[in-house]
């Protein structure tokens, strides 16, 4: 029972970052942006975070920093896309770069030193619960953060004006134009939503996950996140379960070696890769599905006329 | 805005006037590295060496180098670049750098080359390596004497002749305290993403390993260990630090004194290229002080270093191939050309080599 | 509190379309000479290293070609892509499938010699990339799945599968267990175009026809029309009779084809083995330098030379003045979103409105430029 117990809690881990920066992803592109620029993002937040955590020795404050740090950086996006109309896909690609590069720089002080981690919930009476306890009660902060963000994202995309809104934009933001809404202030908003959650998930990175900075420390995961934004077809809690399933596959290869399974490892390491193309299949097959929650307007630049 | 710029412009200028030539006399090393030096790992240590090299020789040499080369018509680049500005002698770090160095060497003959953990010469190109294996051997006796449920993890990251040595040498090392003792071995792919190599040490921890051993750069197994209260070894460098009450002992490679031999043999105009495998005796690998364990555990592990650096060789025979078919016999010792290029396991190892 | 609003323009601007890259070349300068200052770093040596050393050798002009063919071969075929509106980005991984499918012939008959090895390599290169290229057409055209991502996971198992490969079936049984295959005969190797100069080699030359065959496509022929049609408004293509499932396919193929290329000449020409990784991103890069170059051919090539200098340029840096391999990094991005922001000047002029008195001030200098 503990070997399951353990098994879960690693997959909630590894969820957790891929979770944060897809749904923070997912309100960007319904409102009609498309940021390629997670990892880059991202990785500012995880400098941001542990470099925050180490010089004042909090690592709430970290969270904070990595939360900020990951807003300020997308605005850079912001004012290029939506200020200046540039190309979206070549922006986010040079952000990423950028973004890379810049964490470098600003981290080279923070090579080899252990940063301050997270401590992980602990409720009295409730977290020593056998089984259920540690998965209910005793998880790091930004698993609690994460779950509520997806209910909230939900809450807000479909059932908020606001959130019907912001839909609207994404569908079409010419005629969201002509009914008098801001669209470009919607998209500034939510990019600066998605670059904070990208932030944070960095955040989860350096300051829960491994506790510690190294260079390209994001090994990828941010263009995981943006898969499974696609992957989750622009539904919240299908982001939530494919974050699920794409841990549980990660986790799974890695105990099917310990386990002794001889396979190739290269096989089992393009496992998730290999089912996430197969399940997008499964789900694109139902057409109507798929078109009904495409942001019709996805990627493309927009600029009010006057 | 327009004075800032203005006061840019002059300020710059004035700068650049004041720069001055540089001695044109000075001995010039240079390093090329696979990866980032912030990486905490295996070009960090590179790094560390020439800046040792640096403090030992001060105003005789300078140095330069360039990081995060990739293997392939980048690498050919990175070495004609430094010798074109003037490098007297260039360390290429990464197996992969071979043949561009190879290539490079032949077009600059009257500059030094050295390449690690490669197998090519040349006229004017040396080959260097470190005998991590001998560490390895050590690391085992430990874990067999520290593990409580007699399994270890092993957290691999490419099945290449280094890291086959790795494991047998660990193995042989464990069995020679506990002929039952077992590794569970996961590769990751990678050398360095400390995600994954925190999940791997998670899943064997589960699987029920109580140590953890690593051949890939990042400390997050051993912080892992650290969470839980159980042990593991460190990898490239000392990372106390990171894992106070986890950390057994540190694999460490230390390339400083070698680089300041070599560098220093440059300036006396003594440099050959060299084909050298330096070990334990030599102080390029290094153990970082044994701690969490009991004294009898460190009086031993003290005492087989001591063995392997008085020129004991830990692939001794006799030894078995891991299907029971002789390898070595009684007293020979395993040559280094079959260890370089090392692809089987010995005995006892519960893996199969990914092929 | 400024705003920018942006007034598109009637028909896109002569004079910035010239103008709008040394614009934000100007401006990277500023930016660039601040940060270096701040780091303590003569900006002007470094400008000088980063800019001109590169370009004043013949070994380095060499390298920049080496550099930038893979990245202009790959990005040609994907501006066809982007053009039409279908977004491949995965020529990451039909690069690497071209260049695997390209090595079948030195790999496994290394004995086969002759003046037929390397056009068949080639053409082998390309198909594989155009194959692995179908995969996501196929997904798309069939089932309506979304070819960013498919593109995108494919490049993750393409690069696995290459990991395999060289780590196992195809390792070099005399490689001391090394992960690489064997060397390619002399017969598989890409020939320098000037061996005496520098190591440049046919695969630049490539890149330039295939730069100059996808521009009198899509200036002078039919299909380039179609494609510009169905890329701008898929409606009325269906009117005009352009199948888009066949456009889809057509342009996956065309990119994949391209980037297989890329990849054979890379490994047969500078590399002259396959091994574990044998491109530092050049699918990923060449999307930008596609929109750099504004998706147009000729573009293409400057933009390609022009991102190889920064890589050049980066390098030289950091071994010259001990210039952070990260600082180059910095720089590049920064010089890619100036000249992305700058070419906004091309369509739109920039009004900087102060929010207390709209109206005001239309910057007087870019007024003048119509």
């Amino acid at each position: 029972m503990d070997i399951t117990v353990n098994i879960l809690l690693t997959i909630a881990t590894a969820a957790t970052p891929l979770l944060i920066a897809a749904i923070g992803e997912l309100v960007v592109e319904r409102s009609g942006v498309l940021n390629l620029g997670v990892e880059g993002m991202m990785i500012m937040g995880a400098v941001g975070g542990f470099g925050a955590g180490y010089l004042t020795g909090s690592p709430w404050i970290g969270l904070l920093a990595a939360v900020a740090m990951g807003a300020v950086f997308s605005l850079l996006f912001a004012v290029m896309t939506l200020s200046l109309a540039t190309n979206q896909v070549a922006t986010g690609l040079s952000l990423t770069l950028l973004g890379l590069g810049l964490s470098g720089m600003m981290g080279t002080g923070f090579v080899g030193q252990p940063g301050e981690r997270l401590p992980n919930l602990d409720i009295p009476g409730l977290t020593s619960i056998p089984v259920v306890g540690r998965l209910l009660f005793g998880q790091d902060p930004i698993f609690y953060i994460s779950i509520a963000l997806t209910a909230a994202v939900m809450w807000f995309l479909f059932k908020t004006r606001t959130g019907l809104t912001l839909r609207s934009i994404g569908d079409s933001h010419t005629s969201a134009h002509a009914l008098g809404i801001k669209v470009i202030r919607y998209r500034y908003l939510s990019v600066i939503f998605g670059g904070a959650c990208a932030g944070l998930a960095g955040g989860h990175l350096s300051l829960v996950y491994t506790p510690q900075w190294v260079e390209n420390m994001t090994a990828g995961r941010g263009w995981i996140a943006l898969a499974l934004v696609v992957f989750a077809s622009w539904r919240p809690w299908r982001v939530l379960a494919g974050a699920y399933i794409f841990g549980a596959v990660w986790i799974g290869q890695l105990h099917a070696q310990a386990f002794g399974i001889p396979v190739p490892s290269q096989l089992l390491s393009s496992l998730p890769y290999l089912a996430t193309v197969v399940v997008l299949v499964l789900i694109s097959r139902n057409k109507r599905l798929t078109m009904m929650n495409t942001p019709a307007s996805l990627g493309q630049p927009f600029v009010p006329d006057r | 805005m327009k004075k800032l710029l203005i006061a840019l412009i002059t300020t710059t200028a004035a700068m650049s006037l004041a720069v001055t030539a540089e001695a044109a006399d000075k001995f010039k090393a240079c390093w090329v590295y696979t990866g980032p030096i912030g990486d905490f790992g295996y070009s960090y240590q590179h790094d560390q060496g020439r800046l040792e090299v640096e403090k030992a020789l001060g105003d005789k040499v300078e140095t330069a180098y360039l990081e995060n080369v990739a293997e392939g018509p980048d690498a050919d680049r990175a070495f004609e670049r430094l010798a074109r500005e003037g490098c007297k002698l260039i360390f290429g770090t990464s197996f992969g750098f071979m043949d561009p160095e190879v290539k490079v060497a032949k077009k600059f003959p009257k500059v030094m080359f050295e390449h690690a953990t490669g197998y090519k010469t040349g006229d004017n190109l040396g080959i260097y390596n470190a005998r991590f294996y001998e560490g390895r051997y050590v690391l085992g006796q430990i874990a067999a004497k520290e593990s409580k449920a007699g399994v270890a993890g092993y957290i691999v990251s490419f099945p290449i002749p280094e890291v086959v040595m790795g494991i047998n040498s660990f193995m042989l090392g464990a069995q020679s305290i506990n002929p039952n003792f077992k590794a569970k071995i996961v590769w990751v792919n990678s050398w360095f993403d400390p995600g994954k190599e925190a999940d791997a040490a998670k899943a064997l921890f589960d699987q029920g390993a109580d140590i953890i051993v690593q051949h890939t750069d990042s400390t997050a197994a051993l912080q892992v260990a650290e969470e839980r209260g159980l042990h593991g070894f460190g990898q490239s460098s000392d990372m106390i630090k990171f894992a106070p009450k986890a950390q057994l002992t540190s694999l460490t490679d230390d390339w400083g004194p070698y680089y300041i031999s070599r560098v220093q043999a440059a300036l006396d105009g003594t440099w050959k290229p060299g084909n050298v495998w330096l070990g334990i005796k030599d102080g390029a690998v290094k153990l970082a002080p044994f701690t969490n364990m009991p004294d009898d555990v460190k009086a031993m592990a003290e005492a087989t270093a001591k063995k392997i650096a008085d020129g004991w060789n830990p692939f001794t025979g006799p030894i078995a191939k891991q299907d029971g078919t002789p390898w070595l016999k009684d007293g020979e010792v395993a040559d280094d050309g079959t260890l370089l290029g090392m692809n089987f396991y010995v005995k006892g190892v519960d893996d199969k080599l990914p092929q | 509190m400024m705003r920018l609003e942006l007034v598109k323009r009637p028909q896109r601007s002569m004079l910035f379309s010239a103008l709008s890259p040394f614009i934000a070349f100007g401006l990277t300068i500023v930016a660039g000479a601040i940060m270096f200052a701040l780091l303590g770093v003569n900006p002007l040596s470094a400008f000088r290293i980063y800019f001109i050393e590169p370009i004043s050798q013949v070994w380095q002009l060499h390298e920049l070609a080496i550099k930038a063919a893979p990245l202009i071969l790959i990005a040609v075929g994907l501006s066809v892509c982007f053009k039409a509106n279908i977004w491949n980005i995965g020529a990451e991984g039909q690069f690497v499938l071209g260049a695997i499918v390209g090595s079948i012939i030195p790999v496994f008959f290394p004995q086969f010699e002759g003046p037929l090895v390397l056009p068949l390599m080639l053409l082998l290169g390309m198909v594989g990339g155009a194959a692995y290229a179908a995969i996501p057409a196929l997904l798309k055209t069939r089932f309506g799945t979304n070819e960013i991502l498919t593109s995108l996971m494919l490049v993750y198992v393409a690069q696995l599968f290459l990991d395999w490969l060289v780590r196992g079936p195809w390792r070099d049984p005399q490689g001391h267990g090394f992960p690489q295959t064997i060397q390619f005969n002399d017969s598989g190797i890409l020939p320098e175009l000037m061996p005496d100069a520098g190591r440049a080699n046919w695969g630049f030359i490539f890149a330039l026809l295939a730069a100059v065959a996808i521009w009198i496509l899509m200036s002078r022929m039919l299909k380039g029309f179609e494609v510009r049609v169905l890329g701008s408004s898929p409606r009325a293509g269906r009117f005009a009779g352009f199948g888009l499932n066949r456009m889809v396919f057509f342009a996956f193929l065309l990119s994949g084809a391209l980037a297989g290329l890329a990849g054979i000449s890379e490994v047969s020409g500078a590399i002259g083995q396959l091994q574990p990784v044998i491109s530092p991103g050049y699918g990923f890069t060449a999307i930008i330098v596609a929109f750099l170059g504004r998706l147009n051919p000729l573009g293409i090539v400057a933009a390609g030379l022009v991102l190889a200098l920064t890589y050049l340029g980066g390098e030289a840096v950091q071994s010259a003045l001990g210039i952070s391999d990260k600082v180059a990094r910095v720089f590049q991005g920064m010089l890619l979103f100036f000249v992305l922001g700058c070419d906004t000047l091309i369509h739109y002029r920039i009004r900087l409105i102060g929010l207390a008195a709209p109206k005001l001030e239309a910057a007087p200098k870019l007024k003048e430029a119509r």
